[in-house]
């Protein structure tokens, strides 16, 4: 950097942050009350627009000065829909589950009133002598909001609330910085790549900065593949500028003259988001030509990847981008030296790019102390499955599995007992009990079996099967296979094939020695990620839960009672009621219907165990049980007639 | 009757092409254009008949082949028309575990037809998705592009019911019936 430039860069800054911050303290000049609603996803999913209109039709109708934003993901999505009303002479306070005719009474009652409404509150987002806080959260002492900070704070559409909140500050520090400074500063923090592998994020810039060729390429990898994890989603829809601001920054770090966000068409929403800030960064020429008055210039644009599993791996990434099918190939040479094009090519996940403006703002030194030893920062996950806090939790490296799920989670919900945590997808594994106080990081998880993965964690109570666990991410792998690798293409099918025998009863006992080998074939015949992990669930499921499998072959039970072919549903007919028809009516494919004596028997033969009846009984007789084998089924007794 | 129809298969061909040269326009001749063409295309026409492959093969030239090896690649694409309504069956891990499947199977039931298939009166098409991250939701369906949460079997039959009320309401309106002959 030339040194004439440098007084512009923090002058054309400093002239943004002014706007932007006078425009933040015009929304929250204390003298109107704000309401923010969390629109992503997830709230849309439970019913956020609706409850947005309700907000927005009251307070035009009541004709109130009173601005309804909408903001991302909290990370509470359990309780979506969200609400944060901020007035004047109150903390900031977070309802929960709000619909339309509660958003209503919130209007009439408090912003109107003086009513808080106290029983829809979640917390209050700081402390205060009226409301318990999130900080009172068994939660708050693990959790450690890095990369998360900014999600459900501020409008993600709004570019002024991310600078106000000290936004691209480090983009213009970086572009004072010399880029091999930056990189160092990268390489110190001890940042890994949040996709999955852990690859340090220095190493590859500087890999990538010194490879042959001018033009090179930044890619944002947001092709969250993985059932069950939605973190770069929620951080795309909820915060798309730190995405934004990594990528400028990695650009200028390795030289780079264009960058693509290679977002999921699954996510519409994350799309649309990322497309408003990229118009809204270009306005004030924090991205397109000569950035802040430097003499850096950099594009970003977006790419839909068209929902293929393995475009998460950076070479098939690549190749969708370049308009192929999305087939891997053979590595190195790296993409960092040979990429997009065949030029050198950084592909970074959306976490580890968010994480960077964080590092340059911070230091290095200040990123390097949270974490342990081979894993620095912090990690971000998403809970979802059999927990009661379902939703988004960064917490710092090293911290247990049993803290996140039973202290962030708040352990699993209706009184049933934890099994097992899959972690990573796909690639990942079932780690047992047992293993719930080993620290989560990269090397750790990996030597149980499991891995990283890019964060999704689903907790599985004693109702889910392992087996059917495991044949259900072989499904997965086995349709995704791109089908390059023979083993990987053929093995998984016949993997599953031998599962589904399983999952029927139909299994024999040298199956399990068959999966055992066919897993090692398939882990070292196959080229990329997805068949090198394929057999992670199989092989996992069956060092921790070996009883489960022999279970289905030996005695045709499922001890999980999940696996349909296995289980029958059976109403008691001591248990009962006469009087209550909840079954019958409920019952899906009319197989429920009351004999003379009034007592409900179900047609096994018209049965689709969908199990609608047994969420229906009553608790007070709960008479529909779940049998298995289904040979254990009493035979109804003679004489009694049907319908 | 046959003659009529060979014309109406004609005309829907021909404005295909048109409104695949239309969005073409917008683009530059480069093979890594592909994928974005093929979205905007299915976007409009609601999926990808083959003369709007042809097209796109002849515009970026490249074999019609290749085109279709891309189309048949992603999961996204689709080679028969959708519903008026689509149902999207999430099939995550998270949905998975809390009864996705049977979730999907409540649609079949109800819809008799099979995943990536159209109802024969084209009111329906069902699909299933890998995940659409709203996992804490879990089981979700996407109704017409709208993650509706905890959708199981008695769920299907009320939004089925739902929309079976709002052709109900629209019927008396004068709306034509369409000759789906």
């Amino acid at each position: 950097m030339k040194a004439a430039e440098l007084p512009t860069i923090v002058s054309t800054f400093r002239d943004i942050k002014d706007r932007a911050e006078s425009h933040w303290r015009e929304l929250r000049d204390n003298s109107k009350a704000v309401i923010m609603v969390g629109t992503a996803t997830c709230g849309r999913a439970a019913g956020a627009m609706e409850v947005l209109k309700a907000l927005r039709d009251e307070v035009k109708k009541r004709n109130l000065d009173c601005p309804v934003i909408e903001v991302g993901c909290m990370g509470h999505c359990y309780s979506e829909p969200n609400v944060t009303i901020t007035k004047p002479g109150y903390p900031p306070i977070c309802y929960a589950h709000v619909n339309p005719v509660i958003a209503e009474r919130l209007i009439k009652e408090f912003i109107l009133g003086d009513d808080p409404c106290l029983e829809f509150v979640l917390a209050a987002a700081e402390e205060n002598d009226l409301v318990p806080s999130f900080s009172d959260f068994p939660r708050a002492q693990y959790e450690k909001k890095v990369v998360l900070k900014n999600c459900g704070q501020i409008d993600p559409q709004q570019i002024e609330h991310y600078i106000a909140h000290g936004g691209y500050a480090a983009l213009s520090k970086a572009l004072q910085m010399r880029p091999e400074d930056i990189i160092d500063e990268v390489k110190r923090s001890g940042l890994r790549g949040r996709g999955g592998a852990g690859f340090p994020t220095g190493q590859k810039w500087e890999t990538c900065r010194y490879a042959a060729g001018r033009s090179k390429y930044i890619i944002c990898n947001g092709d969250e593949g993985d059932p069950g994890a939605f973190m770069d989603r929620a951080i795309i829809e909820s915060d798309p500028h730190s995405v934004l601001e990594g990528m400028i920054i990695a650009g200028y770090a390795v030289g780079a003259r264009y960058g693509y966000i290679y977002v999921r068409a699954e996510y519409p929403l994350a799309v649309h988001r990322a497309e408003i800030a990229l118009r809204q960064a270009q306005k004030l020429n924090l991205l397109g030509k000569n950035i802040l008055g430097s003499d850096f210039s950099f594009d970003i644009k977006t790419f839909q990847g068209s929902g293929a599993f393995v475009c998460g791996e950076e070479t098939a990434l690549i190749e969708s981008l370049e308009g192929k099918p999305g087939l891997p190939y053979n590595r190195p040479p790296y993409p960092a030296t040979r990429g997009l094009n065949g030029k050198p090519t950084v592909i970074n996940n959306v976490k580890t790019l968010a994480s960077i403006c964080h590092i340059i703002e911070n230091g290095a030194e200040w990123f390097a102390s949270i974490g342990t030893d081979g894993s620095k920062g912090t990690a971000v996950f998403a809970l979802a499955g059999k927990v009661v806090n379902t939703g988004l939790a960064e917490v710092p490296m090293g911290t247990t599995l049993r803290q996140v799920i039973f202290d962030v989670g708040s352990g699993i919900p209706n009184g049933k007992r934890f099994k097992a945590v899959q972690i990573g997808g796909p690639s990942g594994g079932c780690l047992p009990e047992s293993a719930l106080d080993l620290p989560i990081d990269f090397d750790s998880l990996t030597d149980a079996g499991a891995m990283m993965g890019s964060g999704g964690m689903i907790v599985l109570d004693e109702d889910d099967c392992m087996v059917e666990i495991a044949r259900y991410f072989l499904e997965f792998t086995q349709r995704e296979s791109c089908g390059k690798c023979t083993f990987c293409r053929l093995g998984t099918k016949q993997m599953l094939e031998v599962l589904d025998e399983i999952t029927k009863g139909k299994g024999r006992i040298e199956d399990i020695d068959m999966l055992m080998e066919l897993a090692q074939d398939i882990k070292a015949g196959s080229l990329c990620g997805l068949g090198k992990t394929a057999p992670n669930p199989v092989l996992t499921t069956l060092r921790h839960f070996r009883d489960e499998y022999e279970a289905h072959i030996l005695e045709g039970r499922c001890p999980a009672l999940m696996c349909a072919d296995l289980i029958t549903y059976y109403i008691i007919p001591e248990k009962c009621e006469r009087s209550c028809d909840a079954c019958v009516g409920t019952c899906t494919v009319e197989a429920i219907s009351p004999n003379k004596q009034r007592i409900k028997v179900i047609d096994q033969e018209k049965c689709v165990k969908c199990g609608t009846c047994l969420t229906a009984c009553p608790p007070q007789y709960n008479a529909v049980i779940k049998v298995s084998p289904p040979s254990e089924v009493p035979a109804p007794k003679k004489g009694k007639t049907r319908k | 009757m046959a003659l009529n129809k060979d014309k109406r298969m004609a005309e829907e061909q021909a404005e295909f092409k048109q409104q695949t040269k239309q969005i073409l326009k917008r683009f530059g001749r480069k093979r890594s254009n592909l994928i974005p063409i093929l979205q905007k295309v299915q976007g409009k026409l609601g999926y990808l008949p083959r003369e709007a492959m042809l097209e796109i093969a002849e515009f970026l030239n490249m074999p019609d082949i290749d085109v279709y090896s891309v189309v048949t690649f992603y999961n996204q694409f689709r080679l028969n028309p959708p519903g008026k309504h689509s149902i999207r069956v999430c099939l995550g891990t998270a949905c998975h575990m809390k009864g996705g499947y049977i979730t999907l199977d409540a649609w079949k039931r109800r819809l008799e037809i099979e995943p990536s298939e159209t109802t024969p009166d084209r009111e329906f098409d069902l699909d299933t998705v890998a995940c659409v991250g709203c996992c804490t939701m879990a089981p979700v369906t996407v109704v017409d592009n709208k993650p509706q949460g905890k959708v199981e079997p008695t769920k299907v039959d009320g939004l089925l019911l739902g929309f079976e009320l709002e052709r109900k309401k629209q019927k008396p309106g004068g709306q034509l019936p369409t000759d789906e002959a």
